[in-house]
């Protein structure tokens, strides 16, 4: 029986749209903010319905000198430090997990069990815990300030290698009898068969590790010193107390949209994928 | 094309051994079933052939090699799995070319190959499809094109049909025979049901916990099982089984003191019949009190007890008969269908 309780549909739909404007709302302002003058952001109240200065906004901080009294790199530079770090990252933890679950997945050597608990261990070590001994081997590896210091030290991860451990458990044993008498080899049987089998798994953790390696903070912050080494999520924060004069909120406001741009649109991208993935069933 | 000879094949998990001294010669072309209960062995027996289990001790041959330490992929044989094991992101086509691939045979013949062998499966339409869009049986006819075009020595069959409904399972083992036939491929078959073994089988395999229990064509298996565990297996339903004392005056004594001819020696022997050997008989020796009735159309099926005793038995009457609960009926029985085992021992005398 279907239930035909008006009020309560009324009721549930309210809760709803409260919560989404709840959501919606601070991007709402973000995007306001953006494309007024800065004089008008000074003013109360704050403006609710935009302006008309969101391309010339947006053309200031993409390509640069938007802020007043500051030395900046231009945002556009500071978006393609991010989008290595945050490739860098989940490319590598993907590469990296995958081939470590299938190690401990599908061969018997010495230890074996041993390593899967170190790997398991090391889930208690997030970055933060770690940070003065990861600071000083990255340091005295002369890696500060580059690439590889950004990404290399967040690479390693648990939580990956279970997931695909978990995958390749669920994949029946026949399978892969039935290749090994085809004549595959471990790394055939892992290019050929595991990989593609494992195709939205890739997906899914694709998309939550950018979005992990894009809004990593403090591990940029320590690492890099010069300007043009900076991500877009660390100078944000750094413009609220770059100018010497109060901040310039409708630029800060155009560079934070700006910065929560890729990730929106790898995981509307992937979703398609992923999807698409979960919907088809296969025996 | 070869032959496959098991020589004293021993196989042990640790320290339980599973298989004790398996050995048998099967011939070129030939098609042997190995049949058994569930935990018999037959299933690692069939591994170890495949190169998927290591052999504890003896020799498995394959034509002349010896191919104990060849990995499966050198062994020159095709599998059919009972969960049929395609790739399921691959098509049709590109399943079956897989292992061929891998070899490094050419284009041409690769396609030349897959195409025969659809067409001998009729399944070219599905060619390009994925597994998940066909059904249990086209797919088992998709692992059994992938067998086929791999041209190898010797065919293994793991219970390839355990997973079909009962309807299709009977068309497709007739297919089966139909192209092994015609292909002449020595194969070896697994499976737990019998009737499929008789079936399908030149010769079968009776596997019992480990052990072979007869190795012989289904007439010889059916008409002369060598021990009881045989005689029970094979034949729908189960032969009857009734203790009974051979006399000195040739004649065996049953447990209600019945008697009947027929003994080969003194002591307690274990009688096997067959339901479709008795036959009614108003004055026959074999009176059963009749219990329950499954009519089967062409058959009816007497349930009951020997009279006097608690031991069950099954009888079969032609046609649909009427028996009344409770009610005696007379069997007899030729001599000659009556097996008779040791009773200690369970093997058969004479």
């Amino acid at each position: 029986m279907v239930e035909h309780r008006p009020f309560l549909t009324f009721l549930t739909h309210l809760v709803m749209l409260i919560g989404i404007l709840l959501i919606a709302f601070p991007i709402w302002i973000t995007f306001v903010a953006a494309s007024h003058e800065a004089v008008r952001m000074t003013q109360v109240p704050l403006p609710l319905l935009p302006g008309d200065q969101f391309w010339h906004n947006m053309k200031a901080m993409l390509l640069g000198s938007g802020l007043k009294g500051t030395e900046v790199t231009p945002v556009w530079w500071m978006m393609f430090n991010s989008l290595v770090m945050a490739l860098s990252i989940s490319l590598g933890k993907i590469a990296i997990s995958i081939i470590s679950a299938f190690a401990i997945v599908y061969f018997k050597f010495p230890f074996r069990m041993g390593f899967f608990w170190l790997i398991f261990i090391t889930l208690m070590l997030p970055v933060e815990v770690r940070i003065l001994p990861t600071f000083e081997v990255v340091a005295n590896l002369g890696l500060l300030n580059s690439y590889a210091g950004l990404s290399l030290p967040l690479i390693a991860s648990a939580t990956a290698t279970f997931m695909f451990r978990q995958v390749f458990l669920t994949i029946p044993d026949e399978m892969l009898e039935s290749a090994r008498i085809d004549g595959a080899g471990p790394m055939r049987f892992f290019w050929d068969i595991l990989l593609p089998l494992s195709r939205t798994n890739i997906a899914a953790l694709f998309v939550i590790l950018f979005i992990y390696g894009w809004n990593q903070y403090l591990w940029p912050l320590l690492i890099t010193t010069d300007a043009d080494m900076t991500t877009i999520v660390v100078s944000l924060k750094q413009m609220l107390t770059a100018a010497e004069a109060t901040p310039e909120w409708n630029i800060i406001m155009m560079t934070a949209l700006l910065a929560m741009l890729p990730p929106i649109l790898v995981v509307i991208f992937m979703q398609k994928l992923f999807v698409k993935g979960l919907t088809e069933t296969d025996k | 094309m070869a032959g496959l000879t098991l020589k004293n094949l021993y196989k042990s998990y640790g320290k339980t051994e599973v298989l004790h001294g398996i050995d048998g010669v099967i011939e070129d072309g030939e098609f042997v079933v190995i049949v058994g209960p569930s935990g018999c062995g037959k299933s690692t027996l069939l591994r170890m052939i495949a190169g998927l289990e290591v052999v504890t001790s003896g020799e498995i041959f394959i034509g002349e090699r010896m191919v104990n330490d060849l990995e499966p992929a050198d062994r020159d044989i095709a599998m059919v799995f009972q969960n049929y094991a395609l790739y399921p992101h691959m098509s049709v086509r590109q399943n079956m070319a897989y292992g061929l691939k891998i070899r490094g045979i050419p284009k041409d013949e690769i396609n030349r190959r897959v195409e025969e062998a659809a067409d001998i499966l009729e399944i070219r339409e599905y060619l390009d499809r994925k597994p998940r869009q066909l059904s249990g049986g086209q797919r088992q006819r998709v692992a059994m094109g992938r067998a086929i075009v791999r041209e190898p020595e010797v065919f293994l069959f793991d219970e390839p049909l355990s997973n079909l409904d009962a309807k299709l399972r009977v068309q497709m083992r007739l297919e089966i025979r139909k192209l092994q036939q015609r292909l002449g491929v020595t194969s070896v078959y697994v499976t737990h049901d019998q009737v499929e073994a008789m079936t399908l089988g030149d010769r079968l395999m009776v596997l019992n916990a480990g052990h072979v229990e007869q190795f012989g064509t289904p007439i010889e298996l059916y008409e002369r099982p060598q021990t009881l565990f045989v005689a029970g297996f094979i034949g729908s339903p189960a032969m009857n089984f009734l203790p009974a004392e051979g006399q000195a005056n040739g004649v065996l004594r049953l447990e209600n003191g019945v008697e009947i001819t027929g003994s080969r020696g003194a002591g307690e022997v274990i009688l096997g019949m067959r339901p479709e050997d008795l036959m009614a008989d108003e004055a026959g020796p074999i009176r059963i009190r009749a219990s329950v009735l499954e009519q089967l159309g062409a058959n009816t099926l007497v349930h009951g007890t020997l009279e006097g005793t608690d031991s069950e038995m099954v009888a079969s009457l032609p046609g649909t008969q009427t028996v009344a609960e409770g009610q005696v009926v007379g069997f007899s029985i030729v001599a000659e269908k009556v097996h008779q085992f040791d009773s200690a021992s369970g093997q058969r005398l004479g």
